[in-house]
């Protein structure tokens, strides 16, 4: 199948008084028609400066893509103009927001805020987009939808408004949705429900979604790929099985490792030691070497490239290399490994 | 282990008005006890109540109506200011945010030791600030941070210095709500140790609340389930994680996402429906299994007893 989106190189850096931050540093990834790729990593790791690059919304200045291409059905995003962007966001790409509080307008009626993007790439009559947002409404579940156009958003509960902002990004009918984070700042419950609504439409729908979380659970639900970011960088990638059931890279075993699982009784949780790298001045070698318990001399030096696991996994640490020492995932990670794949077959808890 | 009560919740209601006619039943009517050195975690959906719990057994709320008593002693009533201070000292709290729980204009040093200073227990210059270095450490920081200002410091750094300044009072019970929600997943493993490590050196007690259902369960020792201001489920983690009888305990953990793809292709999401409940009475919290309390009527007790009477786990 082809690529929808193809992003090749690409480097974000923001100009600061204290020098230059380099975010992104290099990365390359694809999606394809009709799936689902996930974006991991801790806050401060690119994930969501990637995406926004994605969309051209970084604040340019401070923000520029230094390097690289963002192929989007064949047209190179990064050369565009802020003219032509416009007419792809919201159109062929559109993006969903972490927090569902900010990202409505509390000046304005919920129905016209969905009705703006209709009206503007659609060129629908006021009467058309109408229709449509009674369509939408109905399609991320929210009832009484004739009564709901007119209200405001603090009318709204979270989970309602999390619906609208889902029906926003969905009015043009989109090929690739962006989803930063939509479901952390809601309940479980509602959260459930939310992933389970775009998954259902991605379905009906056929697009493409990037999924931007540091929720390991929410990732193995939605996603058919997982990219691993660390430090501007994907550290490893590849599909949801291969990233969780034979994880390569040691930061991607200490994100598994410091999440407790419902099953397995262990006295202490892996803990990742440290925190992330100053991306003003991102380290020599290895970006992760300083917290990884199975640094080489090689990562204090040389920055490893990507390694190929196999035909779709790839991860970024010196271990695949052929001279490299034999190091096996810590204890906690084979034990977890072990234990999900017994469970899985049960497939339910008790 | 030895089960002394430490704190006794009961029949604590909270309301608050929001209008002339209009009252918000916050806390409705809670009962349940928290024994001397275990961890208690407290979960709900947002709006169900559970930091108001919290803020009103340390008595940021004054109660509308109940009993908080604290070793035997009621927290709330008519009190003066040295029996205040007492409550104080035993009780502290780690607050959800760390970036809004922080004094941005005072020094580590001073936000640490401010407990002390007002409780007395400073001594002299240099015995504050060795006190304040040695918390500084046990919580994994440096002295060295000591001088610096809460904006220095990333997220779980500053939820390391909200943990030292309410250990610098030397409590025994300890109020967390939602300590690590705001935190990264690899940083939120780093509290969470922590946080038991401390309670194994010093024998601390916890209130631990949070939504964050995994996490409660790996770190608690008995689990209470809140769903609108009143506790519908009361038993050990593994107890409550293994056979949820109610229904809105079953639906919490149903929607449950693990780091499992395989497990994720098959969960299947229970919807709780209030209103499947039996209403030819009013609900009393009742002790279907040995330990393990659910809110039900009688006749749903019945079918709970007749239902769970088998399972032998």
């Amino acid at each position: 199948m082809d690529n929808l989106l193809e992003v090749k190189n690409m480097h974000v850096s923001f100009d600061t008084y204290g020098g230059e931050v380099q975010a992104v540093r290099g990365v390359n990834f694809s999606v394809k028609k009709g799936e689902t790729l996930a974006i991991v990593g801790e806050s401060g790791s690119g994930k969501s400066v990637t995406t926004k690059a994605l969309m051209k919304l970084i604040p340019m200045p401070p923000g520029r893509i230094k390097e690289g291409e963002i192929l989007f059905e064949g047209r190179d995003l990064a050369k565009l103009s802020e003219k032509e962007m416009q007419k792809i966001r919201g159109k062929d790409i559109s993006m969903i927001f972490q927090d569902p509080m900010t990202s409505l307008n509390p000046t304005m009626k919920v129905g016209n805020q969905i009705m703006e993007g209709l009206i503007k790439h659609q060129k629908m009559s006021k009467a058309q987009a109408k229709k449509r947002v009674m369509e939408l409404l109905e399609l991320v579940g929210i009832p009484d939808a004739e009564s709901r156009i007119k209200q405001y958003p603090h009318q709204f509960s979270g989970g309602m408004r999390q619906r609208v902002v889902v029906a926003i990004a969905l009015a043009c009918n989109p090929k690739l949705l962006i989803a930063d984070e939509p479901t952390t700042a809601l309940d479980v419950t509602i959260q459930a429900q939310i992933i389970e609504l775009m998954k259902d439409i991605q379905k009906k729908t056929d697009s493409a979604t990037i999924f931007i979380t540091h929720d390991l659970g929410v990732v193995a639900n939605v996603a058919d790929r997982v990219a691993v970011m660390y430090a501007g960088k994907i550290v490893e990638i590849g599909t949801v099985d291969d990233v969780f059931y034979n994880p390569k890279h040691p930061y991607t075993w200490g994100l598994l490792g410091s999440m407790p699982s419902l099953e397995s009784e262990v006295a202490e949780l892996y803990a990742i030691p440290g925190s992330p790298p100053d991306l003003l001045n991102p380290p020599k070698g290895d970006a992760f070497a300083s917290r990884n318990e199975f640094a080489m001399q090689i990562d204090k030096e040389q920055e490893p490239p990507l390694f190929k696991v196999s035909d779709t996994h790839y991860a970024a640490t010196w271990l695949l290399h052929e001279h490299a020492p034999d190091i096996d995932p810590p204890e906690a990670i084979k034990k977890r490994v072990a234990a999900m794949a017994t469970n899985s077959g049960k497939g339910d808890r008790s | 282990m030895t089960q002394e009560k430490l704190v006794e919740i009961k029949n604590l209601k909270q309301h608050f008005k929001t209008g002339r006619n209009s009252v918000v039943k916050a806390v409705d009517g809670l009962n349940f006890s928290i024994y001397k050195g275990e961890t208690f975690g407290l979960v709900g959906e947002s709006g169900c109540g559970k930091s108001t719990t919290g803020r009103s057994i340390i008595r940021l709320y004054n109660a509308t109506d109940g009993e908080v008593l604290f070793n035997g002693e009621n927290v709330h009533g008519k009190k003066n200011r040295e029996q205040l201070k007492k409550f104080n000292r035993e009780m502290q709290m780690i607050f959800q945010d760390p970036y809004a729980s922080l004094n941005p204009r005072m020094k580590v040093v001073d936000i640490i030791a401010e407990g002390m200073d007002i409780h007395g227990l400073k001594g002299d210059v240099k015995a504050r600030r060795a006190k304040v270095e040695e918390l500084l450490e046990t919580v994994g920081l440096n002295k060295e941070h000591a001088n610096r200002y809460p904006h220095e410091f990333s997220g779980g750094q500053r939820q390391r210095i909200g943990i030292a300044r309410a250990l610098a009072v030397d409590p025994s019970f300890v109020i967390a709500d939602e300590p690590i929600s705001a935190l990264d997943v690899s940083i939120q493993a780093q509290v969470v140790n922590l946080l038991k490590k401390l309670q194994e050196e010093k024998g601390l007690t916890y209130l631990f609340i949070a939504h964050d259902l995994s996490m409660v369960k790996y770190i608690s020792d008995r689990i209470g389930v809140m769903y609108f201001g009143k506790m519908v489920e009361l038993a050990d983690a593994d107890e409550l994680y293994r056979n949820p009888i109610h229904p809105y305990t079953q639906s919490l953990l149903s929607a449950i996402p693990l780091p499992d793809p395989i497990y994720e292709r098959s969960r299947e999401r229970f919807t709780y429906n209030p209103n499947d409940h039996d209403t030819s009475e009013e609900p009393e919290f009742r002790e279907v299994r040995p330990d393990h309390w659910v809110l039900c009527t009688t006749k749903e007790f019945e079918n709970y007893q007749k239902e769970y009477s088998t399972v032998t786990e």
